[in-house]
C-alpha cells in the first residue's frame, strides 16, 4: 500500500491523547503523529510558525481536534484551517466527548470532513482511534501538495 | 437547531456504473452485514433521484444514506456533477460522501476536495485489498462518524 503519512492530533487532556497515540501505536501510525495540546500550536504547526518554522513544509494526511481545549478550540481552529487559503482542503476530523447537536451541526457547516464521538468505554475508544487511523492515514487519499 | 436532514444512520447509496466493482462492493459490504442496507445506482442522475425521492424512488422511505459511494466516471451524469449538485442543495448539502474511484488524477483529486467532498478512496487493485478497503470504509462512515442524533430515523 501507500507510505505512512502524518497525522496531527490536538487534544489537551493528556490521559485521551496517550490513550490516542497508544492506540495508533498498535495501528503501526505512531511515528507518523504530531501531538499538540490547543489549537494556537496546531495552526502554528500546519503554518510552520512558532516552534515549528524549521519543520519540513508538508501538510498532515488529517486534522484531528479535539473540541474543547484551551487558548483556541477545536471549532475555531477549523473555522482558521478553511478559512485559510494554504490549509482549507486539509481533511479535518473531530474527535470529542461532547454529542451536542449544535457542535456537531456546526462543525459539519464548517466543513469538517468527519465527527467522531469518543466512546466512554477503553476499548470501544481505543477500536474507534484504530478505525480512524487507518480510514484516513492509510485508505483515504489527501489532497496533493500545490 | 434542527437539521433538515434526516438520516437512516446504516444505509448506503452506492452510484457505480461498472457491475463488476459494483458486485465486488456488495461482497465486501455483505460480509460486514451490511449488504442489506445499501441501495446501487448506475449513474449520477439516478443517484440525485434516489437522494430526492423522485422517478422511480418517489415512493422510498424518505432518509438520507450515512454515506454516498461516488464513482467519478459514470454515464449521464458523473460523481463530481453529483457532488456538486449535493453540496449545492440545502437537504443533501451535509450528506456525507466518499468518492470510490479508480482515477488517480490529481485534477479529480484537487476538484472533489474542493467541492467538499468528505473523503477520496482510490480503488485499490487487488482484490483482497479492495474488499478490505470497502469494509473498512463502510465501518468507519456507518459505524463512527457521527450524523445529527434528532434527524434520524431509527434503523
Amino acid at each position: 500500500m501507500s507510505e505512512l503519512k502524518t497525522i496531527l492530533l490536538a487534544e489537551d487532556n493528556p490521559q485521551d491523547a496517550e490513550l490516542i497515540l497508544n492506540a495508533l501505536i498498535d495501528s503501526r501510525l505512531a511515528n507518523q503523529v504530531t501531538h499538540v495540546k490547543d489549537g494556537v500550536e496546531a495552526l502554528e504547526y500546519l503554518r510552520c510558525e512558532g516552534k515549528y518554522l524549521n519543520r519540513r513544509v508538508d501538510h498532515p494526511a488529517v486534522v484531528v481536534l479535539d473540541i474543547k481545549m484551551p487558548r483556541m478550540d477545536g471549532i475555531d481552529t477549523l473555522r482558521a484551517i478553511r478559512s485559510d487559503p494554504a490549509l482549507k482542503l486539509i481533511p479535518v476530523v473531530m474527535l470529542t466527548s461532547s454529542r451536542e447537536e449544535q457542535d456537531l451541526i456546526r462543525c459539519n457547516e464548517l466543513g469538517s470532513n468527519a465527527y467522531v464521538v469518543k466512546p466512554m468505554r477503553f476499548g470501544d475508544f481505543v477500536e474507534a482511534v484504530k478505525q480512524l487511523g487507518v480510514f484516513w492515514a492509510i485508505l483515504n487519499a489527501p489532497p496533493p501538495p500545490r | 437547531m434542527r437539521t433538515e436532514t434526516i438520516f437512516e444512520p446504516h444505509s448506503i447509496l452506492l452510484a457505480e456504473d461498472s457491475a463488476q466493482d459494483a458486485e465486488l462492493i456488495i461482497e465486501a459490504l455483505a460480509e460486514s452485514q451490511l449488504s442489506h442496507w445499501v441501495t446501487r445506482v448506475k449513474d449520477g442522475v439516478e443517484a440525485l433521484e434516489y437522494l430526492r425521492c423522485e422517478g422511480q424512488y418517489v415512493q422510498r422511505r424518505a432518509g438520507h444514506p450515512a454515506v454516498v459511494l461516488l464513482d467519478i466516471k459514470m454515464p449521464r451524469m458523473d460523481g463530481l456533477e453529483v457532488l456538486q449538485s449535493m453540496r449545492s442543495s440545502p437537504k443533501l448539502k451535509l450528506v456525507p460522501v466518499v468518492m470510490l474511484t479508480s482515477s488517480r488524477e490529481k485534477q479529480d483529486l484537487i476538484r472533489s476536495y474542493e467541492l467538499g467532498s468528505n473523503a477520496y478512496l482510490v480503488k485499490p487493485v487487488k482484490f483482497t485489498e479492495f474488499v478490505m478497503a470497502v469494509q473498512q470504509l463502510a465501518a468507519f462512515w456507518t459505524q463512527l462518524n457521527t450524523l445529527p442524533l434528532d434527524g434520524c430515523i431509527k434503523p
